[in-house]
């Protein structure tokens, strides 16, 4: 370890220094023009001297806003300042105390919405680009071999098994191994990875990170066996009996939502999650060298402002078609990352805002040619506080496309929670797990991520993948899941 | 990687496997099915478990080689291996003592008949097995069949073997005797319709099972989504059965040829390939040959 790393490891410096006032340094990126037509990375990362002087501009907080935007509370000054002072070593020592993947954090969480929203620099100039030297410092690691092997407990000779190779389950797997636990993930696919390989196009998430998390997961001595469906290749009931003490389950919101609008079954109609599984999963952009095929269209209509209907639509892109992103309210209401926003813009999707599709009317052989839209306008604030849009009648208009791609978000899949007894569901179909342990109605059984919260970010079902491992190794010692200081902490908690 | 431990082949393009999968044997039920892989950069297809063997962790499908994929693994049998074999996937037929039932199987379809016709019959019921193919170099398990029905009837479409009929036509006299109490009908999409057709003015439940493309076969995708009562339904989580009076089996049809562009592209390209390797092998085969005997070619120029 460098000097740097022995001296700031951890402790940030007692005094602010004085800070210049410095514009945030931008991203190098591929040019639009280029990248539209290639599945290779869009960013390319920040160089050392990049890093350095974007990690100058923090002003080091002693009471950090930015932290309490992490939802799980990465030392963002500690991390900021040992890059800073050219240590991006210890910097990643810093970064995986916390979150386990930091180079899929830095690249994928919604930044401007959480640790980047709080930073004090955001009131008068830019925030600290966290995000983006969170990923230089993983990159960093990445090109010069992994700076620490983390310690492993001795065995415990009590096994779990894990369902779901997602985030949480990845994480909680991971945790579990450190603390001496044999674990086995259970993963329906044939790859590992959860939506970072099946849903996360490589052009924002090269697969070659994702298996390399994997790979590290792999090296903790935790064991990924795929092809493997619970709920059906084995059951819940059938795993806490035969093989293991306890079980977590992380199997994700994987069931896609349709609009329920006139020519949804048609050829050429698509959720989101066939379009990229499609994609990426199974290759298609490959196609013929790759076997599974995709229908790519010459026109592309997809629905939703998300950053699955981002993914979608720079994907049909790539492939070479001419994208429509149809969204019933406006861009400040879309819920993707404002920077994927930006991307598609420049990529040169067109948006069709303030739009709801009423129906795709399909040709004589069963193909989609067009689809209807209704303009809207937006009323009052719902519940959720974004301005309701309202329909204006008389204003349908019909755009050709032959491809259509839905999406409008996903539901809790029922495959694994209908074939497992005792396990208290919501009405929509997701686990009830206690929010402070993540334990479920069932003895022993605990769940995190999506099928707990619904569709969510991967921090947040990183989160949840420790907790459930912190949860599963009290209950496995048996000790109380919450300790008494935790419970007076919930209690008084407004 | 799951091993095949044989294959068998009925004609030019129907041919048996059996391929070592524990943990599918283990848990599968008739009426289900899997989804393989033969190598990484492959598609996923889904084929019926046609029959199993819990004891020695065995599964037996029965493909059509049609495309890429199938005419591919024609090509493997014992000693190969493919890299992912996922199951069982789909709900397990209901079997139940309904008194009689008829058990039609088309095509490749009699294999996953085969399964259902066994349980129904151990359940109690009285089970009549029709097996249908367009000639008879296209019938397999007709003695497997026997064993698990009462009675069987054979078709074939130029009556090559057994009646010259379709299955339609035995089906129909049986429906007309008052006793059928249940269907079922597996078989390619046109010959689950018509079943379905025939025994509807009877009023008597007829199950079918549907072959939609698939990705995932876990309810992930919705690609293989069909109308059942016009509502739409997965097949590979609410299916593969479903009473087949109330399926959409035009929009089914019109799905299943939603790649058909590109399904001949990919077995253009595989073809093209293996015929390369073919080519390459006879090849080298030749100038090994030609290396031997260089007297014996030069005579000949
Ligand atoms: C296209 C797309 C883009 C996204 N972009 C972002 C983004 O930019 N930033 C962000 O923060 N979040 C993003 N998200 C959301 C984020 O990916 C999810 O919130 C996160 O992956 C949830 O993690 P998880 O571990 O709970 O579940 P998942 O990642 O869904 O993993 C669940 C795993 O369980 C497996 N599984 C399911 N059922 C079974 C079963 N019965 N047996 C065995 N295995 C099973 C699945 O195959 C899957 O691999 C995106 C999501 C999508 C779909
Ligand atoms: C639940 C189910 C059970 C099946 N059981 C059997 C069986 O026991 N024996 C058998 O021979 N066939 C069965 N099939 C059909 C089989 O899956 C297809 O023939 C196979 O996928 C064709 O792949 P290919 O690459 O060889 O041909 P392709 O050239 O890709 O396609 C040829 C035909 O197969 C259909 N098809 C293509 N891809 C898929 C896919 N991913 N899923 C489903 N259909 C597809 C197409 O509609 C097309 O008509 C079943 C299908 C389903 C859904
Ligand atoms: S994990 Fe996400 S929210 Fe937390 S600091 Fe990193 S980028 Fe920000
Ligand atoms: S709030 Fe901003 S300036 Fe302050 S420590 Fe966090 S990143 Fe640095
Ligand atoms: S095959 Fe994907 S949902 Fe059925």
């Amino acid at each position: 370890m460098s000097e740097a790393t022995k001296t700031g490891h951890g402790n940030r410096p007692q005094r602010q220094p004085k800070r210049p006032k410095l514009p945030r340094t931008a991203m190098p990126c591929q040019p639009a023009e280029r990248r539209a037509t290639n599945f290779e990375e869009v960013t390319t990362g920040y160089d050392d001297e990049m890093a350095v002087i974007e990690a100058s501009r923090c002003l080091l907080c002693k009471k950090p806003k930015c932290v309490d935007g992490c939802p799980v509370g990465i030392d963002i000054p500690a991390f900021v300042r040992l890059i800073e002072v050219g240590d991006p070593a210890g910097a990643i020592v810093k970064l995986k105390e916390t979150t386990s993947f930091p180079a899929v954090c830095g690249r994928v969480c919604p930044q401007e919405e959480q640790c980047e929203a709080l930073c004090v620099l955001g009131n008068k100039q830019e925030p600290v680009a966290i995000g983006r030297l969170e990923r230089y410092a993983s990159d960093w690691e990445t090109a010069h071999g992994a700076s620490v092997r983390p310690r492993t407990a001795p065995k415990q000779g009590k096994s779990v098994g894990v369902v779901g190779s997602g985030p949480a389950g990845l994480t909680c797997a991971g945790e579990l191994a450190k603390m001496g636990y044999d674990v086995t993930i259970y993963e329906a696919l044939h790859k590992p990875g959860g939506v970072l390989v099946y849903g996360i196009p490589e052009f924002r998430l090269p697969q070659a990170i994702v298996a390399r998390e994997c790979e590290y997961v792999e090296s903790l001595g935790v064991q990924i066996k795929t092809d493997y469906v619970i709920g059906r290749t084995l059951t819940v009931d059938q795993m806490l009996a035969d093989c293991h003490d306890a079980i977590f389950l992380a199997n994700g919101a994987g069931l896609p939502s349709f609009m329920d609008i006139p020519g949804e079954n048609l050829n050429g109609v698509y959720s989101a999650n066939e379009f990229l599984t499609r994609s990426n999963l199974m290759k298609a952009y490959r196609f013929p060298e790759y076997d599974t095929p995709i229908a790519v269209g010459r026109r592309v209509a997809v629905i939703g402002g998300g950053n699955v209907a981002m993914d979608s639509a720079r994907t049909a892109l790539r492939l070479g078609a001419e994208v429509h992103l149809i969204y019933r309210r406006t861009r400040d209401e879309m819920p993707a990352r404002s920077e994927e926003i930006d991307h598609a813009l420049e990529e040169g999707i067109v948006f069709d805002l303030l739009s709801n599709p009423t129906q795709i009317i399909g040709d004589a052989d069963g193909w989609v040619n067009a689809i209807e839209v209704i303009d809207m306008e937006l009323g009052e604030p719902d519940a959720s506080g974004r301005r309701r849009p309202v329909p204006l009648e008389g204003s349908e208009r019909r755009i050709p496309v032959d491809v259509v791609i839905v999406s409008v978000g996903t539901n809790a899949n029922p495959l694994l929670t209908r074939n497992t007894t005792g396990l208290d569901l919501t009405n929509r179909g997701n686990i009830i797990a206690d929010e402070h342990t993540l334990a479920t109605s069932k003895e022993g059984v605990f769940a995190g991520g999506d099928i707990v919260t619904g569709a969510a970010t991967v921090i947040l079902a990183m989160g949840a993948g420790k907790t459930g491992a912190r949860s599963i190794d009290r209950f496995l010692q048996g000790r109380p899941l919450l300790t008494d200081q935790e419970e007076e902490a919930i209690a008084a908690a407004p | 990687m799951y091993k095949i431990l044989g294959r068998v082949d009925y004609s030019a393009d129907v041919f048996m496997q059996v391929i070592e999968a524990p943990a599918v044997a283990a848990a599968c039920q008739p009426g289900q099915f899997i989804i393989l892989m033969i190598h990484q950069e492959g598609e996923r297809i889904p084929l019926t478990i046609a029959d199993y063997d819990r004891e020695s962790g065995t599964i037996t499908i029965v493909v059509q080689a049609v495309g890429t994929s199938t005419r591919h693994l024609q090509t493997l049998g014992k000693g190969d291996s493919i890299s992912n074999f996922i199951g069982p996937l789909g709900m397990p037929s209901e079997i139940e003592n309904v008194g009689t039932v008829v058990c039609a199987g088309g095509g490749v379809g009699m294999a996953p008949i085969y399964p259902i016709a066994r349980a129904l019959k151990e359940a109690g019921n009285k089970v009549i097995a029709i097996m249908a193919a367009r000639n008879e170099s296209l019938l397999f398990w007709e003695d497997k069949m026997r064993e698990v029905s009462d009675e069987l009837i054979v078709t074939t479409d130029n009556g090559s073997r057994g009646r010259k009929s379709l299955v339609t036509e035995p089906l129909k006299e049986l429906c007309e005797t008052g006793d059928v109490n249940l269907v079922y009908a597996i078989g390619p999409g046109v010959m689950m319709k018509f079943c379905a057709r025939t025994t509807e003015p009877y009023g008597i439940k007829t199950f079918v099972s549907l072959n939609s493309i698939m990705v995932d076969g876990t309810g992930m995708c919705g690609g293989c989504r069909v109308s059942v009562g016009g509502e739409t339904r997965f097949v590979c989580v609410d299916g593969p059965e479903f009473d087949g009076h109330q399926v959409d089996f035009d929009l089914l049809m019109s799905r299943q040829r939603q790649y058909r562009s590109q399904e001949k592209e990919s077995l253009d390209t595989y073809l093209s390939k293996a015929a390369v390797t073919k080519v390459a092998l006879a090849n080298s085969a030749a100038s090994n040959a030609a290396a031997c005997s260089a007297a014996a070619v030069a005579a000949h120029v």
